[in-house]
């Protein structure tokens, strides 16, 4: 049965999936905040910007449609959130914004700036890119101050429907250290699979080694923030929508019980896990295993996905707010029945672009890339 | 609630201007340059003369620095929907969102895959599969220019979409009517074809400069022979699916239309307005003070191009404001008939809140349906004064006429250059050379100047009759706004000026040194 219900589950569900798959390119920012410290010698360093080079498209493409896709299911969010916690997203924006031309720039004769200017700029990408988002997508879990009442577009002078409350739009969400514990937890992992990434595509003995000793360093504090982000989260009380009265309250270990409630949810998230730990775990004991970044990729794509779930489902709210009933949820922030089945018709295509994409990368990848590949490339950059 | 600062919706329509105006110097380009490297590629793979993949390379490596410039500011335009016209995302947002996300799993991801094996797969696949991953590209780049031209043209003319009071948005009811509007389907066309005249501008201007610098003749005169063709083709089909927008915006614009050709008091068998100076001194649009201090008219072709029939009565901006004409739907009605249904709109739906509150479900009904006949003018409860809907003529004016000129310029110099080329005389042909060359920054005015007109020209009108620009803003201070305008502007300056270097720098390279 298609029910309206039925179609903002679907969507959260691709938001989520969405947001899992971003979590997992996000490699290519990690990537790019160890360009300084992996590399030794300019041949190392342009070998890594090369690698990275081939993939930054997919990692940004990602994230261009998580917000397009964000902007078609739940349009509340998107004028809440960007409207709102204005300085996190311009901050955002401008990151990423570097990221764009600082590739095919950076080696290019007449870039003004200096190759190691468009570096730099890489670099601040690795760094915000992933720590900011990963802030960002913590509030869904703690919430922000704004205020949604839909009634003022019948004011004359002050039409707008959701108000920010803290001035700091959105930069106040760097001072709850819960939030804090995500954004670095994204950002380690990030590094961790960017160093499971230059272990997989790399023919460079020296830099291998290496990025096996980078996989072990960012490992442990991605595990450290990680579990303390969601051992703090499922203890503490969560944003509980009535699904009768559409009221919402505290309630306490709400997440937990969400996964309690949903334990296919819980068992994928323990997957999703497993397959992070796995991968990473066996690159670091066996010198051989090179595919570290499949399982620890798909695992990561999974346990991101859950995580999503569980705020967006089982009657929570995804982006609350401390003003409790200005909470959104994906019933009350969702697009029309209309949009969202029209949407879903649209959506039957993900796997045909997935498709072409994976057939795309194997034919791109069929061998590791070494310093003379790149040498040897009329558009390496 | 606090005020909203007076300067604010000011800031942020300066923002998405400057943005988007940015944006639009990269995204032609890639549409023209990406079409015409493709047609080199089909030529290599065809004549098997590594010749033309020498010359490929040579585009591809320009049409990559353009790309990425590209791609980096149309991100942040996809976000200020959200970060600065917050609630035009909640009240829009249930039909404008469908576009944006169609684009991003249909376009951008069919270009971020393919342009991979572009630049990076000449070794790695055949030599067949790499020219369908070069088409496939542009077609990706073109998609994402339809999906994102469907969206503005539904800002102009609001179509398949009801008001719903209970969640006080519009809602899609029809998709076919979005995609299919002849609004977008006009707009896309003349948008695309008109980036297609800047790539022949661009492959025409760079041949000619490696003519007369007499290097790379060979490269140069093929480059040029295949720029001149697609450009006499492109500037030829954008002159014509022009009119098919002057036509669009007649119909559904009227006032747009006066602005573009400073019509203040309507008429039948209006003439075209070929050349013209404004009046500085005309202050309203109800003074008897002659709007021209100078112009040149073709008879009747206003009439003409608008309506397909020389008679036919063209409204002024006084007509639009005083309504009183006769349209195909009936009579026009007047800025304050509409004002008075406007503001009924927004009382109707603050009652229908009440009254849903209330519980009273009988109140509820009637005010829904006075709201349902009021809600076409919804927006011009926001205004105050019948100026309020007067666009800058001026800019409208002066941009519309220095289009129109430029791409009657773009056909002769294009059909020159063909001429010259086939005569096989273009080399000595210096001053056509020379012209072709200086001819490169008059396209991307040409494109600039065209968005104005359509932009400019809609204000006060974020989406047509229903939301003013004032109504769809974000609530965020305006020293905000302020801020991140000046750190797009000089962030963007800069990477512009990069970018002129660098492609400066790999012209001057030449397509031998680059390989
Ligand atoms: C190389 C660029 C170029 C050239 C030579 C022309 N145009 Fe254009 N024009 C554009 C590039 C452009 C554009 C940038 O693509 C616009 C902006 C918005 C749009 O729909 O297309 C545009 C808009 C635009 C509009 C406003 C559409 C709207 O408001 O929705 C009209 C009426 C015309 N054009 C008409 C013409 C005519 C009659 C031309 C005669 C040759 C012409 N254009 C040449
Ligand atoms: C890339 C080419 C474009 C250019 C150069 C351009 C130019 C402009 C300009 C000059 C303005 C300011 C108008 C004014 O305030 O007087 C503007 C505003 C705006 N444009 Fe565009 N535009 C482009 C494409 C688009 C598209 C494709 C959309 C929507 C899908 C769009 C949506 C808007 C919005 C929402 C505003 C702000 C509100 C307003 O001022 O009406 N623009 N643009
Ligand atoms: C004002 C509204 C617009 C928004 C929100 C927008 C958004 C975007 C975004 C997010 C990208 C980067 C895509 C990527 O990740 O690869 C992009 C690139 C692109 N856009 Fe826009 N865009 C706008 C206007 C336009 C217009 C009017 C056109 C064409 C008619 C256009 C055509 C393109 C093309 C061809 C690209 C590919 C890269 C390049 O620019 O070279 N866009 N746009």
């Amino acid at each position: 049965m298609i029910t309206y219900s039925f179609l903002q589950h679907y969507w959260w569900f691709i938001i989520s999936l969405l947001g899992g798959i971003l979590a997992f390119l996000l490699f290519v920012q990690g990537g790019q905040s160890m360009l300084f410290s992996l590399s030794k010698t300019e041949d190392e360093r342009k070998l890594l910007v090369n690698v990275l080079g081939r993939k930054w498209e997919f990692t940004f493409t990602t994230l261009v449609t998580f917000g397009g896709a964000f902007f078609a299911s739940f349009p509340l969010f998107y004028s809440t959130s960007f409207g709102g916690a204005y300085w996190v997203w311009m901050a955002i924006l401008f990151c990423f914004t570097l990221q764009a031309v600082s590739y095919e720039f950076q080696s290019k004769p007449g870039n003004v700036f200096g190759i190691n200017t468009y570096r730099a700029f890489l670099f601040a990408n690795g760094l915000l890119g992933t720590f900011l988002i990963g802030v960002a997508i913590a509030t869904f879990f703690t919430g922000s101050d704004f205020i949604v009442n839909k009634a003022n577009i019948t004011e004359q002078l002050t039409p707008v429907i959701s108000q920010w409350q803290n001035p700091w739009h959105g930069l106040e969400a760097l001072l709850s250290i819960r939030n804090l514990t995500l954004g670095f937890a994204v950002f380690f992992l990030s590094r961790a699979q960017a160093s499971l990434f230059f272990i997989n595509r790399l023919n460079n003995p020296v830099l291998e080694k290496r990025s096996r000793k980078y996989l072990l360093i960012n490992t442990l504090p991605f595990l450290v923030f990680f579990l303390t982000f969601v051992i703090w989260t499922l203890l503490s009380e969560g944003f509980a929508v009535n699904a009768t009265t559409g009221v919402v309250a505290m309630e306490k270990y709400k997440y937990f019980t969400n996964l309690i409630e949903m334990p296919v949810i819980l068992v994928f998230l323990l997957l999703g896990v497993v397959g992070v730990l796995y991968g990473i775990g066996r690159s670091l004991l066996s010198e051989k295993f090179k595919s570290g970044i499949w399982f620890s990729g798909i695992g990561t794509i999974i346990t991101v996905c859950c995580l999503f779930l569980i705020v967006g489902y089982n009657n929570t709210s995804f982006y609350p707010s401390i003003n409790l009933q200005s909470s959104l949820t994906i019933s009350n922030a969702s697009s029309s029945l209309f949009t969202l089945k029209a949407m879903s018709i649209v959506s039957i295509a993900i796997p045909f672009v997935l498709a072409y994409i994976f057939y795309a990368w194997r034919a791109m990848e069929k061998n590791r890339t070494d310093i003379d590949d790149v040498n040897n490339d009329s558009h390496a950059y | 609630m606090d005020l909203l600062d007076a300067s604010l919706v000011n800031w942020s329509r300066a923002q998405f201007a400057m943005t988007a105006m940015y944006h639009w110097l990269f995204v032609p380009l890639t549409l023209g340059l990406g079409v015409i490297m493709a047609i080199m590629e089909t030529l290599y793979l065809r004549t098997g003369n590594e010749e033309w993949k020498k010359i490929t390379k040579f585009w591809m490596t320009l049409f990559g620095v353009n790309f990425a410039i590209g791609v980096a500011t149309g991100i942040i335009l996809e976000f200020e929907f959200g970060t600065n016209w917050s609630n035009y995302s909640w009240f829009v947002g249930d039909i404008f969102g469908a576009p944006l996300a169609i684009e991003g799993i249909f376009a951008f991801f069919m270009e971020a895959t393919f342009i991979s094996i572009m630049f990076f797969g000449w070794n790695k696949v055949s030599k067949k599969f790499h020219l369908a991953s070069t088409w496939l590209t542009v077609i990706g780049a073109t998609l994402s220019a339809l999906w994102i031209l469907v969206a503005n043209a539904w800002m102009q003319f609001p179509v398949g979409m009801e008001f719903n009071p209970d969640t006080v948005r519009n809602e899609m009811i029809d998709f076919w009517s979005i995609l299919f509007s002849p609004m977008a389907i006009n707009k896309f066309l003349h948008t695309v074809i008109s980036g297609w005249v800047m790539g022949s501008l661009f492959v025409v201007g760079v041949s000619a400069w490696f003519l007369l610098k007499k290097r790379q003749v060979d490269f140069a005169l093929k480059s040029m022979l295949v720029g001149a063709i697609f450009g006499v083709v492109s500037s030829l089909l954008v002159a014509f699916t022009g009119d098919g927008s002057a036509y669009n915006v007649t119909q559904h614009q009227p006032m747009k239309l006066a602005a573009m050709e400073g019509l203040y008091e309507g008429k039948k068998g209006a003439g075209l307005v070929a050349f013209g100076v404004l009046n500085n001194d005309k202050k309203s649009y109800n003074d008897s003070i002659n709007p021209y201090k100078f112009k040149v008219e073709i008879p009747y072709m206003l009439s003409m191009l608008g309506y397909r029939d020389i008679n036919a009565f063209v409204p002024g901006i006084k007509d639009v404001i005083d309504g009183g004409y006769e349209t195909s739907s009936g009579k026009a009605l007047s800025f304050t008939e509409k004002q008075t249904m406007g503001k009924a709109a927004r009382q109707s739906l603050a009652d229908y809140q009440k009254a849903i509150t209330a519980k009273d479900t009988a109140a509820a009904a009637i005010h829904k349906a006075q709201l349902k006949t009021n809600f076409p003018y919804f927006g011009y409860s926001y205004l105050d004064k019948a100026e309020d809907i007067i666009p800058s003529v001026p800019t409208v004016f002066y941009s519309f006429h220095v289009m129109v000129m430029l791409g009657m310029y773009f056909i002769a110099l294009f059909s020159l250059l063909l001429f010259y080329t086939y005569r096989q005389e273009i080399e000595k042909t210096k001053w056509l050379l020379k012209a072709a060359l200086w001819s490169i920054p008059l396209g991307y005015v040409a494109g600039e100047l065209g968005w104005a007109v359509a932009e400019v020209g809609r204000q006060p009108w974020a989406i047509q009759d229903v939301l003013p620009v004032q109504a769809a803003i974000s609530g965020i201070s305006s020293q905000s706004v302020q801020i991140t305008f000046f750190l797009f502007l000089i962030l963007f300056t800069a990477l512009l000026v990069a970018e002129i270097r660098i492609m400066l720098n790999q012209i001057k390279k030449g397509p031998e040194a680059d390989h």
